[in-house]
């Protein structure tokens, strides 16, 4: 955010409208790498509706923080024109597909996130906040779902699908604990009804995937180690390269649009 | 054909006495891709009846949902081959559970999904056991 803008009620709510922006832009960046390369016709299909849900979502949250801003930075200014540091998103979102199992992995523990998160941000004292979670937590009910069935199919299926669902897991585990990460931008917001504190979504999270590691004969891995930084712009390896390719067709043609 | 009125996307139409209108729309889903397009024809449509100043709005909330979808609005998509939202209520789990899709074509309750993702976002494929064509279903929303 520019130094012009001091007020530091804006400049929460900028950082807070980019942290979950990009966090629905880089999953959907991520799942529309699948478009022609799914498993099967029907799921290439629902990886880039998901993904499509997910821009529809990310769109809104940037023009809504270009606005607070105030400093003349729209949707695509902020999407195609800001460097890696500059985004908030988590460290899982950005994780490399892999293979199906792995994205199916990552759906399932972003999805849940993101679907607890709605419904309590549905009652946020922020108009437009409260508006696309009114409108995204339909969408994230039916991705949450969507990656439900698939873990129970893939977990509790063939001693092959089993194996690799199970790594997935264990290789994607230590990128969520990030998800709830809280720091002083949620709490001026939260102390206001705008944000809601991601900490307090941990219990239900935790809950809900221990159901589905039991449903689907998964194995809760063990907490080793854990990734942070996202929400500080501080990101993982595979991250430029998805900036790269996101971002070269706008910056090669600037201003250019169709 | 279908009306954005009868797919319960318009919200509101004010006429200022400068002869300005504003018409309110709710978006289907976050991302629906028809949602400039809509806009676009509306602009246009209202410019052709001679009101030359128009804006069109977009507004998220209350979200829009099936339920606003008219009942001629139903009927017109049956007649096109596109099965309408079907009643569906939450189970004590939090699960959606959705009561039977008829099939448009011979109006069959024996159908099954073929994939929960269609064309598009708000669509989903299914086929009729009865008369085994395959259909599309506006999903519940």
């Amino acid at each position: 955010m520019s130094e012009r803008n001091v007020d530091p009620m804006a400049a929460a709510l900028f950082t807070y409208s980019l942290r979950l922006g990009d966090d629905a832009l880089i999953l959907a960046q991520r799942l529309s790498e699948w478009a022609s390369r799914a498993p099967e016709i029907e799921e290439d299909i629902a990886l880039t509706n998901i993904a499509l849900d997910l821009l529809g979502q990310a769109r809104a949250l940037l023009d809504y923080a270009g606005s607070v801003e105030a400093a003349g930075r729209g949707e695509d200014d902020l999407a195609y024109l800001r460097t890696e540091r500059d985004f908030r998103n988590v460290h899982l979102v950005e994780q490399e597909n892999g293979d199906f199992a792995h994205t199916i992995a990552r759906q399932l523990f972003f999805s849940t996130y993101q679907l607890f998160l709605y419904e309590e941000l549905i009652s946020s004292r922020d108009e437009m906040l409260a508006g696309v979670a009114a409108k995204g937590v339909k969408e994230a009910a039916y991705h949450h779902d969507h990656a439900l069935q698939w873990s129970v199919r893939l977990g509790d299926g063939t001693e092959e699908s089993r194996q690799r669902m199970q790594a997935a897991v264990d290789r994607l585990w230590p990128f969520t604990a990030e998800l709830f990460d809280t720091d002083e931008v949620e709490a001026a917001l939260v102390s206001q009804g705008i944000a809601i504190d991601p900490s307090t979504l941990r219990p239900r999270w935790d809950r809900s995937i221990g159901d589905v590691f039991a449903t689907a004969t998964l194995t809760t891995p063990p907490t080793i180690w854990t990734s942070h930084g996202g929400r500080r712009g501080v990101h993982t390896e595979c991250f430029g390269f998805l900036l790269a390719e996101m971002q070269y067709l706008h910056r090669l043609h600037p201003g250019v649009s169709w | 054909m279908i009306t954005i009125g009868d797919l319960g996307i318009v919200r509101d139409v004010v006429e200022s006495a400068d002869g300005h209108i504003e018409v309110v729309m709710t978006p289907t889903y976050s991302g629906c891709p028809a949602t400039e397009v809509i806009r676009a024809d509306v602009i246009t449509a209202l410019h052709d009846a001679g009101f030359p100043d128009v804006e069109v709005r977009y507004q998220r909330a209350p979200a829009w949902t099936t339920d606003w979808i008219t009942d001629n609005g139903r009927r017109v998509l049956a007649a096109h081959g596109i099965a309408p939202p079907s009643a569906s209520v939450l189970s004590g789990q939090g699960v959606r559970v959705e009561l039977s899709v008829q099939c448009p074509q011979c109006r069959s309750a024996q159908t099954q999904l073929v994939s929960r993702f269609g064309a598009t976002a708000c669509q989903a494929m299914y086929r009729c056991l009865s008369c085994l064509e395959p259909f599309d279903h506006v999903k519940s929303y």
